[in-house]
């Protein structure tokens, strides 16, 4: 158990204010835009301690809702440290494991990889971060465009049940879930993820219900 | 669409076709990598079931099964009457005995890949049958549209030779139209097949009146070997009357682009400066190809694991 998942900072979130959206109306608000907002900053610190060479870093997302993350990352380092960093947008879809054993192949989303990743530290930043099988597919991609220096992972919020040997080496978030609900990064007051502007973290328990 | 068969253009919905071009789009990404491979359908097998040479199609199929991790096996064989029907299913059967995720299918005979399809459960894949259908090819010409036009809606084509002979034509008629494009055609009289008028296409005896405004000119390729002195009376004159060249183009819009589904004769269907250059998208057309076929290997190849055909996308973790 990492103690940067649990930074009293943003613990608890402030209470939902009934989001009006009626898929996520058992939603409960994990993180608003302020304590995104301030996540965000505590990764970008960290990211700047903790490579020795933070010139060499390279944010790459996994859309759709790793984009907005990196792109807030990005501005924080640019703030911080003076840096500007390349940012990158990978799908995984082609590299999933579990193509063939679904009754539809999902739709394609955009790659974007502006530069080499060869001898550079990538950053992966993520939303949710569970199984790590997205985490392992986006490993496998990144390796078609080079040769990084090394991978390190970020997740905005670590919601458990993994089932491979994957690290998340900057969690925004612990939140504890059981498998069948579903924790996703989406707008303010239910609205769907935004390119720009705020966010929100919302855990719905039990998905299958809220769904249907 | 996994399992589904992709016989002619009218198997799919506007919806569907929009996904395929999206699809598309991601794969010439993928097309434009150092590392031109993707895992997706590692372990899977594609055959090339071809009846009719065809090394342009049959290459493009292949590339793209192979960009996609995809085992492609090419089965040529020169069976080619309908006489044959039977040794026909046979082959089939006997490909379909050896678990292949998709079969590619192109026969010189119209409704053979149908036939195949009947008895198959793999799904199927149409590369041309006869003077039928080729609904890939018409699939890359909307996506090369697409890319070149920003947009299909709302645009007018023009497709110039022989309409009647052509599975081309006649996919793209289809195509076009379901995506909200005006189709005209244009072709000597005897080079337009009847009642082409009931599928809503205006026909036109001259370049002149079908080019004029268009956003798109599409020209066919003659059939030299099959036609010449038969349906029209000289090379020299069709080439004089519908051959394109930069005189006749100036008809169309100023930003009008010009496809042919290659090989091209030139010369004849098209002055050599236009098969070279722009305003010609023609080796456009092969790069969309190759994407536009990974894109449908990626969304019909394989056996539907239950009955449903929803396309859609759970965000996994």
């Amino acid at each position: 158990m990492t103690p940067l998942g649990d930074d009293p900072a943003h613990t608890p979130a402030r209470p939902a204010h009934a989001p009006p959206a009626r898929e996520t109306r058992d939603a409960r608000l994990v993180l608003d835009d302020v304590a995104i907002g301030r996540t965000l900053m505590r990764i970008a610190h960290e990211l700047v301690e903790r490579n020795a060479d933070p010139q060499s870093l390279y944010l790459v997302a996994v859309p759709n809702g790793g984009v907005p993350l990196a792109r807030r990352l990005a501005a924080n380092l640019r703030e911080i440290a003076d840096l500007e960093v390349p940012l990158g947008i990978l799908d995984t879809t082609l590299y999933r494991d579990d193509l063939m054993s679904r009754s539809a192949r999902p739709r394609l989303r955009r790659t974007e990889m502006p530069s080499a990743v060869d001898e550079r530290a990538v950053i992966l930043v993520d939303d949710v971060a569970s199984t790590g099988r997205t985490i392992r597919a986006a490993m496998d991609a990144l390796m078609d465009f080079g040769r990084p220096k090394s991978v390190q992972v970020v997740a905005l919020v670590d919601r458990g049940h993994r089932e491979l040997p994957i690290k998340i080496d900057y969690v925004g978030k612990n939140i504890p879930t059981s498998p069948e609900d579903d924790v996703r990064l989406q707008g303010e007051g239910g609205a769907a993820l935004p390119e720009e502007g705020p966010l929100s973290v919302v855990h719905l328990p039990d998905a299958r219900r809220v769904r249907a | 669409m996994i399992g589904r068969d992709l016989l002619c253009i009218d198997d799919l919905t506007r919806e569907e076709i929009g996904t395929i071009l999206e699809t598309a789009e991601h794969m010439r990404e993928v097309a434009a990598r150092d590392v031109k491979k993707v895992p997706t359908l590692r372990g899977r097998t594609i055959v090339n079931l071809f009846f009719e040479a065809s090394t342009r199609t049959a290459t493009s199929f292949e590339i793209a099964g192979k960009r996609l991790s995809a085992d492609v096996v090419n089965f040529s064989t020169r069976s080619s009457s309908l006489s044959k029907a039977e040794s026909i299913l046979d082959t089939a059967r006997t490909i379909d005995a050896m678990d292949p995720d998709a079969v590619v299918v192109r026969h010189n005979v119209a409704g053979v890949p149908k036939r195949i399809a009947d008895v198959l459960e793999v799904p199927v894949i149409n590369a041309g049958d006869g003077a039928h259908a080729h609904p890939t090819q018409a699939l890359l010409d909307l996506f090369t549209v697409q890319k070149e036009k920003g947009r299909i809606d709302g645009l007018t084509v023009a497709i110039v030779g022989d309409i009647a002979h052509s599975r081309v034509a006649r996919s793209n008629i289809a195509g076009f139209q379901k995506m909200g494009a005006e189709v005209r055609v244009a072709a000597p009289p005897t080079m337009i097949p009847a009642g082409v008028e009931a599928l809503g296409v205006k026909a036109y005896p001259s370049v002149r009146e079908a080019l004029d405004g268009v956003d798109v000119v599409m020209m066919l390729r003659i059939q030299l070997e099959r036609f010449a002195g038969a349906l029209f009376p000289s090379i020299r004159e069709y080439s004089a009357t519908f051959g394109l060249d930069r005189e006749k183009l100036r008809y169309a819009r100023d930003d009008a682009i010009v496809m042919h589904p290659g090989p091209v004769n030139r010369g004849v269907e098209l002055s050599h400066d236009l098969a070279d250059r722009r305003p010609s998208v023609i080796l456009d057309q092969v790069r969309n190809g190759v994407a536009l076929r990974m894109a449908v290997l990626y969304l019909f190849s394989g056996r539907p694991p239950g009955q449903s055909a929803l396309d859609g996308n759970s965000g996994g973790d």
